[in-house]
């Protein structure tokens, strides 16, 4: 008879203890995601809205010699404007389809070429020699009286 | 779980033996008297630190410090970022709290008389450390190149440039330039974030090393009572738990200050824009600048203002060097000049915060 009441007792207060347990971890859970659910979602950067560009002028026709390059800002990506020898032009995104390294226009070489690993791409934008994996974009350009444009391929 | 933790205390213990250092730290103790509550506040001001080391961090990832883009990032951390108003916020409420926290520690310490024999250098890198606590309010308040801030600047580092002979020169550092302007912002942004807590780190190593060595401070009248009767708690784990549970019902304090009391922004700052009516400084330099109000234009031939720099800096220098000129609590005698003068100290503060606080 006696035996029983203490185990009783005993188990009772195991009850009790677990029930504590519960209370105080549960509470320390909460309170440690207080502090890390705000730290963590700080240290995520917002999203910002880029402004979409479809075109832009990427300056007079005079401003590009024949078998050259320039680097165009649109948006907020690069874009490569090559004038070729016959004075046409064709552009393509600066971003090397590698390793994201900015493109250049080589003229003796007649080619496109990334600095950082050596990847090459002829004229038409497809990767020729190197690493890079696909073919640069293309952008399409047009002409507006003087004045030259670049835009996104629909 | 238990036995892999053991094994890993063990292989550090094997090669640093730093079983001796968990001994030699068991050995320190807390003294229990009626004045010991004045023991936590070191505590507290350290963990003020610590929470603005760790804040101080995270803004720095969106900050930008170039008058160009510093209050636009502010502006860019209060609305877009997550929780980012949260944590300029905390950073803010802790800088006040961390001040406040110094003063009553330093003030507990001075009635004390801690700071004597054998403790002058735990004083000295405390007070070193209080100046800088100040010179990192004054620098971190420029940082959101707001309107306050800009013309609190200008007034503060022009208030450098009194002091006779140095006071130019210092003026010019400090803004670098002869005006406040974006090179003085990226000058203070430097101070802020790497010369001072570089300083301070190193302050508050000695200053922890010192207590550490020394033990914890007993008090005159705690000293002459009989050593049976002496109340000492171990320091590890009985006060340091104590700490601990202070120190959270400190971070919910804040956490609720943060929240119902979020830091505000202002209006940029504009260099060509007359100076907004009622301006005044950060509360911990309230009573100085109140003061400096009271005194005429010119004292005999010099300028009312040069006076009282001066006096000010006398009494920074008296007070740094406290434990060198009291020999009295050295020796275990009582100084009752001390006590006067830090209450003087005291409610000249007071009275003269609230005094600018409602003008």
């Amino acid at each position: 008879m006696e035996n029983s009441n203490s185990s009783e007792s005993k188990s009772k207060t195991s009850n009790r203890r677990d029930f504590l347990k519960y209370v105080l971890t549960t509470g320390l859970v909460g309170f440690a995601a207080s502090i890390f659910y705000p730290l963590f979602s700080y240290l995520k950067p917002p999203k910002q809205n880029e402004v979409e560009v479809s075109s832009v002028m990427a300056g007079k026709i005079d401003d590009f010699a024949p078998d050259s390059g320039k680097i165009i800002k649109f948006g907020s990506k690069p874009v490569l404007l090559v004038r070729l020898k016959d004075k046409t032009f064709r552009a393509f995104s600066a971003t090397c389809t590698h390793l994201a390294c900015t493109v250049q226009f080589k003229s003796d070489q007649g080619i496109i070429w990334c600095a950082c690993h050596n990847g090459k791409y002829d004229l038409n934008g497809r990767n020729i020699s190197g690493p890079p994996p696909r073919p640069l974009t293309e952008y399409s350009v047009f002409q507006k009286g003087k004045e030259i444009y670049i835009s996104k391929n629909a | 779980m238990k036995n892999s933790i053991q094994n890993i205390y063990k292989w550090i213990d094997d090669r640093l033996q730093i079983k001796v250092l968990v001994e030699y730290m068991g050995k320190k103790y807390v003294p229990v008297h009626r004045h010991s509550i004045w023991y936590y506040f070191g505590g507290v001001s350290l963990f003020f630190f610590i929470i603005q080391v760790i804040t101080g961090i995270l803004l720095l990832f969106y900050y930008k410090g170039s008058s160009d883009l510093a209050f636009e990032s502010v502006k860019f951390i209060m609305s877009k970022v997550q929780f980012g108003w949260l944590i300029r916020s905390i950073h803010g409420w802790a800088a006040n709290l961390f001040i406040l926290s110094i003063f009553i520690h330093m003030f507990s310490v001075y009635f004390e008389k801690a700071y004597r024999y054998p403790r002058e250098l735990t004083w000295l890198s405390g007070v070193l450390m209080f100046f800088m606590a100040l010179g990192f309010g004054f620098s971190g308040y420029l940082l959101p190149w707001n309107e306050l801030s800009f013309f609190a600047t200008r007034v503060g580092s022009d208030i450098f440039g009194v002091v006779p002979i140095i006071g130019e020169p210092l003026r010019e550092f400090i803004r670098g330039g002869s005006d406040v302007t974006g090179a003085t912002l990226s000058r203070l942004f430097g101070f802020h974030v790497a010369l001072f807590p570089g300083i301070f780190t190193v302050l508050l190593g000695i200053h922890l090393i010192l207590i550490q060595r020394q033990g914890i401070s007993e008090p005159l009248h705690y000293n002459k009572e009989e050593k049976k009767e002496r109340k000492k708690m171990p320091f590890f784990p009985n006060f340091m738990l104590r700490d601990l549970l202070l120190w959270l019902i400190v971070l919910n304090l804040l956490a609720i200050l943060a929240v119902y009391f979020p830091a505000e922004l202002g209006h940029k700052a504009d260099p060509f824009s007359s100076a907004p009516a009622g301006i005044k400084p950060e509360w911990y330099f309230l009573f100085m600048f109140q003061s400096l109000k009271y005194l005429p234009a010119h004292i005999l031939f010099v300028d009312g203002e040069v006076v009282g720099i001066l006096l000010f800096g006398i009494a920074g220098l008296l007070w740094l060097l406290v434990p060198f000129w009291d020999r009295k609590s050295s020796r275990g005698e009582h100084n009752k000049l001390i006590n006067y003068l830090g209450i003087f100290a005291v409610m000249f503060i007071i009275i003269l915060t609230i005094l600018g606080w409602t003008s």
